[in-house]
Order: C-alpha cells, then structure tokens, then sequence
C-alpha cells in the first residue's frame, strides 16, 4: 500500500454553484476527501458602487446603497442615512426614529429568516427553506403596505422616512409579532434540534475568538465565538437605549465554542430579540412628523466622518469625505462579509468537502456587499 | 482616551512622523508620516493604554490639483491618502489615521503581519488605486479580472473601450 | 382537408390541439403535443446572480409557487437545464463563464433575461465600468423581464411569454415535411 501514489486534486467550486449563496469562486486543492488548501476568487458581482457614489448626489446614492446587502437593505439605507446626518448634524423627529428601528428590526428577521433557510437547504433540508420563505413573505407584505417595494426599499431619507405608516399598519405589524413567535419555536423543532444537524454542524468549522478578532469578523460571526458584542448595546445609535433586549452569545453547548452551530443559533435567538424590540416599539410610538426639514439640495460642511451601526450580517460601516459641494467626494461602505469570506481560506482547510458547504453557509455571506 | 490624549502619546514616542492633529468637522484625523507607518500600528496594537486589536477599514482616497481634502486645505499636485480606522475592544477608543503618498511612487508598507484581515483590504486598494503595499503576501487584483487595465476608483480613470471580445461602456 | 382540422391547426386560441366533447377525442397535430409537453416542463437552471436571485427563490416559494407552471425543478448543472435565468448584474469577469454555461446547455435551450441588470445595465449604465451592460451583448435572450427587480407574478408570466413561444416553434413539421424539403 506505500507503493501507492496519491495526488493533490484541484476542483472549482465555481461561481455558479447552488450553495455558494452567490458568485463566489472556491479554488480547491483537495487529498482525497479532505481539503489541503483553499484559494477564493471573488469580484464577480463587482458593481462600481463607490464609483457612482462619486458621481450622483448624496440622496441619489441612496438606490445604490440598497443594492450592497440586497437581502437587508433597509438596514443599509438606515446606516448610510445616520452617516450623513452626523456629518451635517440634522436631528431626525421622534416619531422617525421609531418607524426606522421598527423597519430595521422587521428586515433584520427578514434576513436571518433567508439566512436559517438558506442554510438548511445547503446542509440537505428542504422543508425549512420553505417555512422560512412563507414567513417572511408575511414581512414583505407589511414593507410593501409602507413604501411599495418588496425587496430594495429607497425608503429612509436622510434626516427621515420617505413616507408615514399608514393606517392600519401597526395592528398588523402587532398581528405579525403574535404570529411569528411560535413559528421560530417550530423551526426549533424541525432544524436547531435536530439530530441529524447537529451531526453536520457542531464542532465543524471552529473560528477561534483570537482569529476572528484579528480578521475583524463582526455581528453574529463575532457573537458565535463567545465575545459579547453588539452595536446597539454598547455603541448604541439612535433610539436603541431605550428598549430592553438581551444580547445572544454562542457557548459551545452541542460541540466547541465558535463552530457553526454556535453561529446559527446565534441568529435563531436573534430573531427572538428582534420580536421584543419591535412590541416595545409599536406600544411606545409617539405621533408627529415623518422626516425633518431639509433643503432640496443637500450640502454637507468641509470634512469626513465614519459611522457604523449593527447590521444583519455584522457591523456595516460608511466613511464619508465631503468637499462642500452637493455631490460626495469619497465613498467607502465597509462590508462585514469581505471579512467574513476572507477567514474562509484559514478555516475551511482541513475538513471534508462537505464540511467545506456548511461552514460557507453559516458565514452567511451576500455577495453583493462583498464585492460591492 | 480620545484623539487628542492618542495625539500627544503618539507624539511623545514617535516624535515627527506623527505630521498633525487635524480636527476636521464630525471625526479629527492624526496625519503621520507613510514611512514610519509599520512601527506606528505596532506600537498602537502592543502598548498597553492604547491596543487597538481590530482594523476596522482601510481605504485610499485619490487628489488632483484644485481638489479640497477634508481639513479645507486645496491640494497643489496630486496626490493619495491612505486612511486607516482602528477600534480597541478592551478600551473601547477608536481613532481615524491617515497617510500620504505621491504619484510618482505609491508605496506604502503592508500591516498584514499585526492584523491578518490587513491582506484583502490592501489588495483592494491596491485593485482600485494603484498604490502597492510592500510586504503584502498575496498582492494581486481582487475585484476586477486579473489583465484589467488601468485603476478604476482614480479621478482621471477612463473606461476601456474592450475587454476580450465584449464591449465595456454603453 | 377537413373543415374541423384546418381549424385545428390554424385557431391561435388552440394552440394545443381541438377536443370533441362528446366522443372523447382530441385532435392534434405532432408539433402541438410535442410543444404542450414540452412548456409544460421547462427546467430552469440556477443562475442567480444577484437581487433578483432572491425574488426567483420567493418565486419558487410557497406564496408564488412556480412548480405549478411545471417549472419548479430548479437544476444546478446546466447539462439537464432547458432554460437559463439570467437574474441579476452580469459582471465582465462573469460574462465569460456565462458564455461556457450556456455552451454546456443541450439544445433545445432558451434564455429570460430577468431584471434591468440583465436587459440593459439596469442602474449602473452609466458609471459602471465593470458592468456588461446587457446579457445579450454574449448569449441570445428569448424573453426580457423588465424591472429592480422585477415581482414574483413578473417572472410568471415571463414564463408564460416563453411557454407561448414555445407552442409556436414546428419541429417535426420543420424536420419531416415534404412541403418543407421541396
């Protein structure tokens, strides 16, 4: 049997795979069964965003802005709005700043909703994809009845919201909030668990508390490996200190600290967070204006600024350069997932390939805000 | 601490290749000097008062003449900016830093060897602007294809007219 | 030729064939039943690219069900797809495998060119340097679907369009007629 020589396969996890979750290249050197190396391709949904943020102005880079993290966008439109209104110091109304949490908290369900599904179907389940897609049509319903669009919005106006809720809107949005909460109990159930995920998931893809520091992973990824970390509690931003909710931190409890079941369940518990922030929203919104006053054309003062805030996929971060005139001079949007896909390449190897789908899964990444 | 208590630390070690303490409206900068930049983030992730364990973003910016940078000052020849933001978790400070570099020659040395994320987010910049980051492991194209020509994010950038057999503009 | 088969095979409103009530029978041509078998089933080929990836998992969801259309079965290897949905921005450094993927598509094989990405540039017509600024600049496209992005009812009826294309082609009259031959 030492007679026997063995060699290296290079296979492609090429862009179009069906669990890449977008146009992600895996360049993969593989001994047998199990990888040896990993070397990832990405820039194939590489749209010009910061390239056109130069060239409209700052409402219009609003549409663009959406387009980044395309399964929550809401969320960046929230982030990109608190940018520049902390650059020109606006005050956005009361009533404003509860609409956008309440929108914020909805689409972040929304996305660790795709999020858990998504990732059952790429570890081989197919019926929570389907729940988890029935559920957040209910979610889409409720933004179209705001602003007419179900997946990118263009709904937070810097210093507001475009348009008011209308009538009716917080008796479903309440309607929403008792239904959702026994349906993530039957996803418990069906997929967090099961026997069979957690043989696939716990003590597979393990991302020390030290490297994922170091490659500056944020959000759940971050939460996952233990650190208790969250924008909103410890850096909060807009109205967050006034609700009552607990940050979840993975702990190992099926396998090791920081593997992929850590990092599910962080989002399963998140959805429930989520739920309590939006019934203490609805119970609490005052009335009045929408959205502050504003000129048509916005001119920002001579300078910079660098906001953050917690997105669904981690900390989603605009460093803004304006040089006085209405167009932005510089616009970077620093995405959570270019880190999150460059700690791929220390983790993935030594494991299966199919140990390779689920750690890519519970990463959780969107291209679009990869390659922006 | 804050940027003015970074300041005066930085100063007193560094001397004058901490340039200055700009305090532009919304977030104050420190500018220092793109040679000595490896020993500065060392000394910022290892002392004890300051470590900063986490890049959070790094990006170039490009100047031509006639162009105004943040702190109001209009720029004579063209020029880049490197600018690095920092974030402690144990202190909880952050701090925004910059650097120069010319045309002629944009090099500036990599940070990869004290935050590992360093890599990608040069070879970003390195895809957009052009500047090379000396020390990098794996410096090459990251979002455009690898016979791309030209630096796209760069004020004087021209589209090119084909790529293999397609046309690019509209 | 008889009256009832001449309207058979010329009625647009029967595009499937003339059904006789009380008798039980159906008429058809070869070609009609090749195409109504054929729409009934169109596999399509996973190739999300972008946003309007999701609204094509939303249309295979529950609340839009495509498989009632006999297009559910999403395929990943594009060697047993019919028809390839091109949802989402095509990049230049995408354009090329995009280009191989379709080789790799046995024929008969269409194209839905889904979103404004993939019909013209959509927004990034004008800045985007690394955008191809429509699909069809390298592979031909059956059926455009407008929209950023375009809804789930959209696509259906995207779908439809190309079931009713579908109905119109004649691939045994075009394979085996004499008329044709002389």
């Amino acid at each position: 049997m030492s007679a026997l020589k063995t060699e290296e396969l290079i296979i492609n996890m090429g862009p179009q795979h069906p669990s890449t979750h977008g146009v992600l290249r895996l360049e993969v050197t593989t001994d047998g069964e199990v990888i040896s190396f990993v070397r990832t391709h990405i820039g194939y949904l590489h749209r010009c965003f910061e390239k056109h943020a130069e060239n409209v102005d700052y409402m219009g880079v609003m549409p663009f802005v959406d387009r980044m993290d395309y399964v929550a966008s809401m969320y960046n439109d929230f982030i990109y709005a608190m940018a520049v209104e902390k650059l020109m110091e606006i005050q956005v109304p009361e009533r404003a700043q509860y609409i956008r949490v309440i929108m914020g908290e909805l689409q972040r369900i929304a996305s660790h909703l795709l999020a858990v599904g998504t990732y059952g179907l790429d570890v081989g389940t197919f019926t929570p994809f389907m729940w988890c897609f029935r559920d957040r049509e209910k979610i889409l319903d409720i933004f179209e009845m705001v602003c007419g669009a179900r997946l990118l919005y263009n709904y937070m106006y810097i210093g507001g919201v475009s348009k008011d809720l209308t009538i009716g809107m917080i008796e479903k949005i309440k309607e929403f909030c008792d239904y959702l909460g026994p349906k993530i109990d039957e996803l418990d159930t069906v997929l967090t668990y099961n026997q069979i995920f957690i043989d696939r998931t716990a003590n597979v893809g393990v991302i020390p508390l030290d490297t994922a520091v170091q490659y500056a992973l944020t959000g759940p990824n971050l939460r996952g490996s233990g650190k208790k970390w969250d924008l909103r509690k410890d850096e909060t931003y807009s109205i967050y200190d006034r609700f009552e909710f607990d940050v979840p931190v993975g702990t190992g409890v099926q396998g090791s600290v920081g593997d992929c079941w850590d990092r599910y369940w962080v989002r399963v518990q998140e959805m429930r967070e989520s739920l309590k922030i939006i019934k203490q929203a609805v119970n609490s919104i005052p009335e009045g204006i929408f959205r502050a006053d504003l000129p048509r054309v916005l001119k920002p003062p001579v300078g910079e600024v660098y906001v953050r805030g917690e997105a669904p996929r981690g900390e989603l971060g605009f460093y803004i350069i304006s040089d006085g005139s209405p167009k932005p001079f510089r616009v970077k949007g620093r995405s959570p997932c270019f880190s999150a896909v460059s700690v791929l390449s220390e983790i993935i190897p030594g494991n299966p390939m199919a140990d390779a789908v689920a750690i890519l899964g519970s990463i959780d990444i969107v291209l679009g805000e990869v390659d922006r | 601490m804050d940027t003015n208590q970074i300041h005066s630390r930085l100063e007193k070690k560094f001397g004058s290749a901490i340039i200055a303490l700009e305090e532009v409206k919304a977030d104050p900068y420190i500018e220092v000097s793109a040679d000595k930049i490896f020993d500065i983030c060392k000394y910022l992730h290892e002392d004890s008062e300051l470590l900063f364990d986490s890049l959070v973003c790094l990006s170039g910016v490009h100047y031509l003449p006639t162009h105004k940078r943040a702190n109001g000052v209009v720029v004579e020849k063209p020029l880049f900016e490197i600018v690095y933001h920092f974030f402690s978790y144990s202190h909880k400070h952050k701090l925004t830093m910059k650097a120069v570099v010319s045309l002629d020659d944009p090099k500036i040395q990599s940070v990869e060897k004290i935050w590992k994320g360093a890599q990608w987010l040069e070879r970003e910049t390195y895809d957009m602007f052009g500047i090379k980051f000396i020390g990098n492991s794996d410096l090459r194209r990251i979002l455009c294809p690898d016979d791309w020509e030209g630096w796209p994010l760069k004020k004087d950038y021209v589209t090119q007219e084909m790529y293999k057999h397609m046309r690019v503009p509209m | 030729m008889p009256q009832i088969m001449k309207k058979m095979i010329d009625d647009p409103n029967a595009p499937y064939g003339e059904h006789i009530e009380d008798q039980n029978i159906l008429l058809t041509t070869l070609d009609k039943l090749l195409n109504w078998a054929r729409s009934g089933s169109v596999w399509p080929f996973t190739f999300g690219l972008a946003c309007c990836a999701i609204e094509m998992m939303a249309t295979g969801a529950p609340k839009f069900d495509l498989d009632r259309f006999g297009a559910g079965v999403f395929r990943a290897t594009p060697r047993q797809a019919d028809l390839m949905i091109v949802a989402g921005t095509v990049t230049i450094k995408m354009a090329t495998r995009i280009e191989r993927l379709f080789a790799q598509m046995p024929e008969p094989k269409y194209v839905i060119s889904m979103g404004a990405c993939a019909t013209n540039g959509g927004p990034y017509w004008q800045h985007g340097y690394h955008v191809l600024k429509g699909v069809d600049r390298v592979i031909p496209v059956d059926v455009y679907v407008p929209g950023c992005p375009p809804r789930p009812e959209a696509l259906i009826e995207g779908i439809m369009l190309l079931q009713k294309k579908m109905s119109q082609e004649r691939w045994v009259t075009q394979k085996y007629s004499k008329a044709q031959k002389a």
